[in-house]
């Protein structure tokens, strides 16, 4: 039981992470209609940001902070030259256009920081674990990032839903010749929601960056992950992403964790060997079609697509 | 035959001229390199003409087309392992298996619509990705050595190079033809007619779900077939044949070449394929140039490669 709470824990953690991802990538296609493969090239950006500017900084967070800034200053140059052109192409040339960006990202980053990959070391602090509940210990900055993914959701979802760039941006959603008309300037609203987006990603990067290497490539598998949480939530809706993400965080850890054992009971030792690890692995890839069966559209179907 | 007599039909022809010569100038230089790139390119034309079908003549974006290749190297892999060495076994149980794993990912994905079915075919083939890297006993993420090319005891001996070559490249034409034979036949401009206006057929009587899900079952065991191929070439099988990014690759090489022509995918896929090796003579960083020239191609030639030696669009 305690190793079952410490499970789902771990799967809440992932799905904040994937909710980090999977909010920019969703913004993105709600907004600008735009199927964005290099998402998980700024993911990775931000950890090598991070990685370097805590290294320069000496402090975490302030790395952190300027890791930050960084992926939204990069997202937004990239949106400026590169995906702007791309807005009202169809989505063979999002993809296209969008995978020669992430070849692009890997070599460029492999150019810049070599091809060893980063550490980034937290500081000594957080490297305590807490007793959540009596016999249950998890690390502590495992806790932060899930408290502060929610902060930021939280804050997603107030500045969406309650300001005024919030109007604005569900606004272009719903109809963006119309609000281009009431004399929006929707280029800069579409830079501003990929800068967004970018920052999503690179602070999902960076909160990840102490517990996996930084390395190139790593953004590849977690962009797959990411949509397919979009997926089941729905493409366009923040809600959705928020609701699929815990459940692929979660389904997707306690499958690792516990179907192996599982399988030991009913088969013999050498079958659930093989069989366990890769029956996990594809537990949310049969949740998901198993979800488009019944609701092509995902959980949360964005009202204006 | 008008159809040889200007510039595109020029290029098509000239470039099967100079596969099939091909071996003839490796063995007078010694070049085995060569040999060994132009098969990749061969293995792989097959490949992008199998998704040239179902994209580009059926509108349906597959972004899973790696995991046919993935179970038909597999196929052949696995069958090895097992002490199965005939290519008569293995290369039919290739083209099936891959079939039926179309039939189930089309069956679910053809119910969805744009950027679902791109991102469900994607998703499938990442599942198939994970079951073969959880192959504990054969290789998992390791992938696996075949010491043995499939047996065609006494017709073919798939060891000689040359002949190897040959074949596959006899098997990319009759791919060609194929592909050609259908998308003209009633059963490709049903195809054709969904990918336009799937409502519109439905409502003239075409059962247009199953018109799709026959044609990408196809594509699939045509896939698979290629698949087959390149484990026989490489000598090796490892998840990373159907990695999503692989996926991506077939898709470049179709675009790049002219999404929905005959010779198209061939193009596009010499066309990438050398300019890479070519790259990578030069720079360590292929990926500074190929990248952006991708999001340029996506951008500025939408006719691809073909469209650009053609001029005229074709409808």
């Amino acid at each position: 039981m305690l190793y079952f709470i410490e499970q789902a824990l771990n799967g809440i953690q992932l799905g904040m992470l994937l909710f980090l991802l999977a909010a920019g990538l969703t913004l993105i296609f709600g907004i600008m209609d735009l199927v964005n493969l290099a998402h998980g090239s700024l993911y990775m950006l931000g950890a090598y940001f991070a990685a370097t500017f805590a290294a320069a900084t000496d402090s975490f967070v302030l790395g952190a902070f300027l890791a930050l800034a960084a992926t939204f200053v990069s997202g937004i140059v990239l949106e400026v030259i590169a995906i702007r052109p791309l807005y009202g192409r169809n989505h063979l040339d999002h993809v296209l256009g969008t995978f020669g960006l992430l070849i692009f990202f890997n070599d460029l980053v492999r150019l810049i920081w070599g091809p060893a990959g980063m550490t980034l070391s937290l500081p000594s602090e957080m490297l305590t674990a807490v007793q959540v509940i009596p016999g249950v210990y998890y690390p502590l900055y495992r806790l932060v990032i899930i408290a502060v993914t929610l902060a930021v959701a939280a804050l997603l979802y107030f500045t969406v839903m309650r300001t005024r760039l919030g109007m604005l941006i569900r606004a272009g959603a719903s109809n963006r010749e119309m609000v281009g008309a009431l004399g929006v300037n929707i280029k800069l609203l579409y830079t501003l929601v990929f800068g967004l987006g970018a920052a999503l990603a690179g602070f999902a990067g960076l909160m990840q960056a102490p517990i996996l290497t930084v390395q190139i490539g790593m953004g590849e598998n977690i962009l797959i992950l990411a949509f397919v949480v979009i997926i089941i939530g729905g493409v366009g809706s923040i809600r959705g992403a928020f609701v699929a993400a815990i459940l692929v965080g979660i389904i997707d850890t306690i499958g690792r964790a516990f179907i192996p054992d599982m399988l030991r009971s009913v088969l013999n030792n050498d079958a659930s060997a093989t069989l366990g690890p890769s029956l996990a692995s594809m537990l949310i890839y049969m949740l998901m079609a198993g979800i488009l069966v019944f609701r092509p559209e995902g959980l949360f179907p964005a009202a204006s697509k | 035959m008008s159809d040889w007599l200007n510039p595109r039909g020029a290029v098509s022809v000239g470039l099967l001229v100079i596969l099939a010569l091909l071996p003839i100038y490796a063995s007078l230089t010694g070049d085995v390199f060569a040999m060994t790139l132009f098969t990749r390119i061969i293995i792989m034309a097959i490949a992008a003409v199998s998704l040239n079908l179902i994209m580009g003549y059926g509108g349906m974006v597959s972004f899973g087309h790696a995991a046919y290749l993935g179970i038909g190297g597999y196929a052949v892999g696995i069958l090895w392992k097992e002490g199965i060495t005939s290519g008569f076994v293995q290369w039919p149980v290739a083209i099936a298996v891959s079939a039926l794993f179309a039939l189930a990912v089309g069956a679910l994905s053809l119910r969805t619509r744009g950027v679902y079915f791109i991102m469900i075919t994607l998703a499938f083939a990442q599942m198939i990705y994970y079951a073969a890297l959880g192959l504990d006993r054969y290789g998992g993420d390791d992938g696996l050595t075949i010491r043995q090319r499939s047996q065609f005891d006494g017709l073919l001996d798939l060891n000689n190079r040359t002949l190897f070559y040959y074949l596959c490249l006899a098997l990319l034409i009759a791919s060609i033809c194929l592909v050609s034979r259908i998308v003209n036949s009633r059963f490709g401009l049903v195809i054709q007619g969904a990918r336009s206006n799937e409502r519109r057929m439905r409502a003239i009587g075409f059962p247009a779900f199953r018109y799709k899900l026959v044609c990408f079952v196809i594509a699939g065991a045509l896939c698979g077939l290629a698949g087959a191929l390149l484990a026989n070439h490489t000598n090796f099988i490892s998840p990373a044949l159907m990695f999503w990014t692989r996926s991506g690759d077939l898709m470049v090489f179709v675009v790049l070449g002219g999404l929905g022509t005959p010779f198209g995918p061939l193009i596009g896929t010499a066309a990438y394929l050398l300019l890479e090796e070519a790259l990578s003579r030069v720079t360590e960083y292929s990926g500074l140039f190929l990248g952006p020239g991708l999001l340029l191609v996506a951008l500025y030639l939408r006719g691809g490669i073909e469209g650009l030696i053609g001029g005229a669009r074709r409808g």
